[in-house]
């Protein structure tokens, strides 16, 4: 009996951090957000309750065509991420020799120690017109004009990838540090060639990391603000640039809170897209044991 | 295990009253720059019983602040003079200032007088002004010599060689360019919103002659030594602090008058440490200490001799900029009515979205 109750104590003991972080720093924040986004402002410290500041989003086309354009970029974000960083995976899980593997896996962890902000900085300093690799080429004769590679899309995509990519590579190497080097000589025997053994073996066992890593980078890049703000140009909006600008320049906690709310329903609504269209489920992919 | 308890406990409540009885804490809600090392540790080596934390912000992100926790978490704040009515009616995050305890007589009295007659709600006073500068543009003289006013920002000369920051500050600036007076219009939600309409086409159509928009001090220095932006909107004290490094770069009143801001002295309604903050307040507008604020800060010192006490090169740089003509012609930012901003934040949004 006594020791039923001790084990009973200790598990919620246990689980208590875990509770608090969920609650106190998850659902709190946003159930306090979904209220706020409710809250209409009709004068000064007068309040009603609607669906107005969804109305609002609904009707003006700036906002709408920015969600769209933020899911946009940031779903080729996750392709392009997830192209440049399943090579170095597989390299890292399956070609390289087990010594140098930890080597390897820090060098792509390194930059994660440098802020974005610092890291963001970088790649100014090297695309700007007066930049490094513009000053480069010009003085090497490829281009006689100095040129700029900042404050466009491109560049936000570039800024964007290189920072999200380590989220891809590493649960791919994880997925594929499971996969039995046997299953890759059963294929070739049977006569498969290079690509059938990839599109039939390689890629269905990594789909798990796939997903993973997808969702997390999608995630990632959907809700990240320095990047977009500093790398993009002056055509260049992102949403949650739009939700700074109503919390912090217009005042507009409501419309900030709404936009908050909608980004989290849109990137969601996404990611199920994603997964329903791959035929793929969270529980056969990310919460696979 | 309880007495254990117990003792640890106690041992920490004495430890938080002796450190909070040692030093009283003075939290800063301050500008970039507005508060350098060395006058910090000559105010704490002068009342050692006082520690200085500074937090860098601006006007936008000091009202979220003071919002978002009613007040509280800050002794001393400096917004600028026409950001502060419309919060303080809307949020009351300010406490009223005891002018007795500041050293009102030793500042520039027309300051004084512009900030009290902008921040008095009720018959109470709830700023002091601090440093005061301007907005308005500079130019790189040996690309661009003709530049004279806002509208020049958006001329075919210079395409693709100019910058502004897409804040509110634009929008007044190309208002006045276009021959509109913006502060004028304040009353009238109606006609501001026609006239911003009409500056909102004005800046779609210049963004083919922008090449982009400015976001910080730092941001805009690396366009304009560089060389890759010759003609752009700035603050003032941004463009001192270039003119020392290259005397090719100038600040120019704009034709129209430049903005004039000041920079208050307004404490939060959760402060707790009034007293320090007035005794900040009267050390940072001594002599002595103005010289040392402004070199770090650019801006003019709200005293009388706010000119001549700055460090030499930024004298000669406002010097280079400013003459007696340009000086009457200021334009002084005007109180903002409560939703103006929102009118304003939509018009920016627009701009920042289009494309073409």
């Amino acid at each position: 009996m006594m020791g039923r109750d001790a084990g009973r104590l200790s598990l919620i003991l246990l689980f208590m951090p875990f509770a608090l972080w969920i609650g106190l720093l998850i659902v709190l924040p946003q159930l306090g957000i979904g209220y706020v986004s409710l809250r209409e402002k009709v004068g000064i410290n007068q309040y009603e309750f609607g669906f107005k500041n969804y109305a609002d989003f609904i009707s003006e086309p700036i906002y709408r065509n920015t969600l769209l354009r933020t899911a946009w970029m940031s779903i080729l974000v996750t392709a392009l991420a997830l192209i440049a960083g399943f090579p170095v995976a597989y390299y890292i899980a399956k070609i390289a020799k087990t010594r140098s593997r930890a080597a390897l896996f820090l060098m792509c962890l390194i930059p994660l120690w440098v802020s974005d902000l610092v890291r963001a900085y970088g790649w100014i300093v090297l695309l700007r017109e007066t930049g490094v690799i513009s000053t480069a080429l010009v003085s090497i004769g490829l281009i006689s004009q100095p040129i700029e590679m900042l404050y466009t899309d491109m560049t936000v995509i570039i800024g964007l990838v290189y920072t999200v990519i380590l989220f891809m590579i590493v649960p791919l190497v994880s997925t594929l540090q499971g996969m039995d080097d046997a299953l890759l000589e059963a294929g070739y025997n049977l006569g498969g060639s290079r690509f059938t053994v990839f599109r039939r073996i390689i890629v269905p066992y990594a789909m798990p990391g796939i997903v993973a890593g997808s969702i997390i980078t999608f995630m990632l890049t959907a809700g990240s603000y320095l990047t977009p703000v500093l790398l993009g140009g002056k055509n260049s909006s992102w949403f949650t640039e739009q939700i700074y600008n109503q919390f912090i320049t217009r005042y507009n906690w409501e419309a900030g809170a709404t936009f908050g709310v909608l980004l989290l329903l849109f990137t969601s609504l996404v990611v199920w897209l994603g997964l329903l269209l791959t035929g793929q489920s969270l529980a056969t992919t990310v919460a696979k044991d | 295990m309880t007495s254990i308890l117990r003792t640890l406990l106690a041992g920490t409540a004495v430890a938080l009253m002796a450190g909070g009885a040692q030093a009283e804490t003075l939290r800063l809600l301050t500008w970039g720059s507005y508060a350098p090392d060395e006058l910090v540790q000559k105010f704490e080596e002068e009342y050692p019983d006082i520690d200085v934390e500074v937090t860098f912000s601006n006007n936008e992100e000091m009202i979220a602040k003071l919002r978002a926790t009613g007040g509280t978490g800050f002794d001393l704040a400096q917004p600028s003079h026409d950001r502060i009515y419309a919060a303080q009616l809307e949020y009351n995050i300010y406490k009223p200032l005891d002018l007795s305890k500041i050293d009102v007589d030793k500042m520039t009295p027309n300051l004084v007088e512009g900030v009290k007659a902008n921040t008095t709600i009720d018959g109470e006073v709830y700023s002091v002004p601090h440093q005061w500068g301007t907005s308005g543009i500079m130019a790189n003289v040996k690309e661009a010599p003709d530049a004279k006013g806002w509208g020049d920002l958006c001329s075919e000369t210079y395409k693709g060689r100019t910058s502004m920051r897409l804040r509110r500050t634009i929008l007044l600036g190309m208002g006045f360019a276009m021959g509109k007076n913006p502060f004028e219009l304040y009353a009238d939600p109606e006609a501001y919103q026609a006239m911003l309409d009409e500056v909102t086409d004005k800046l779609i159509a210049c963004k083919d002659i922008i090449k982009t928009y400015w976001t910080g001090g730092d941001d805009l220095s690396a366009l304009m030594l560089s060389g890759e932006v010759v003609l752009s909107e700035t603050w003032d004290s941004t463009a001192y602090k270039i003119y020392s490094e290259n005397k090719d770069i100038v600040f120019i009143p704009p034709e129209t008058g430049a903005l004039a801001w000041i920079d208050t002295f307004t404490i939060p309604r959760g402060g707790q440490a009034d007293d320090a903050a007035y005794k900040w307040i009267n050390f940072v507008l001594r002599p002595e200490n103005v010289t040392i604020m402004s070199a770090s800060t650019g801006a003019i010192a709200a005293v009388p001799n706010g000119i001549q006490l700055l460090p030499d090169d930024k004298r000669a740089a406002v010097e280079a900029a400013f003459d007696q003509a340009d000086l009457d012609n200021l334009k002084f930012f005007a109180n903002i009515p409560p939703g103006l901003e929102d009118m304003e934040g939509i018009a920016l949004e627009r701009i920042k979205a289009a494309s073409n």
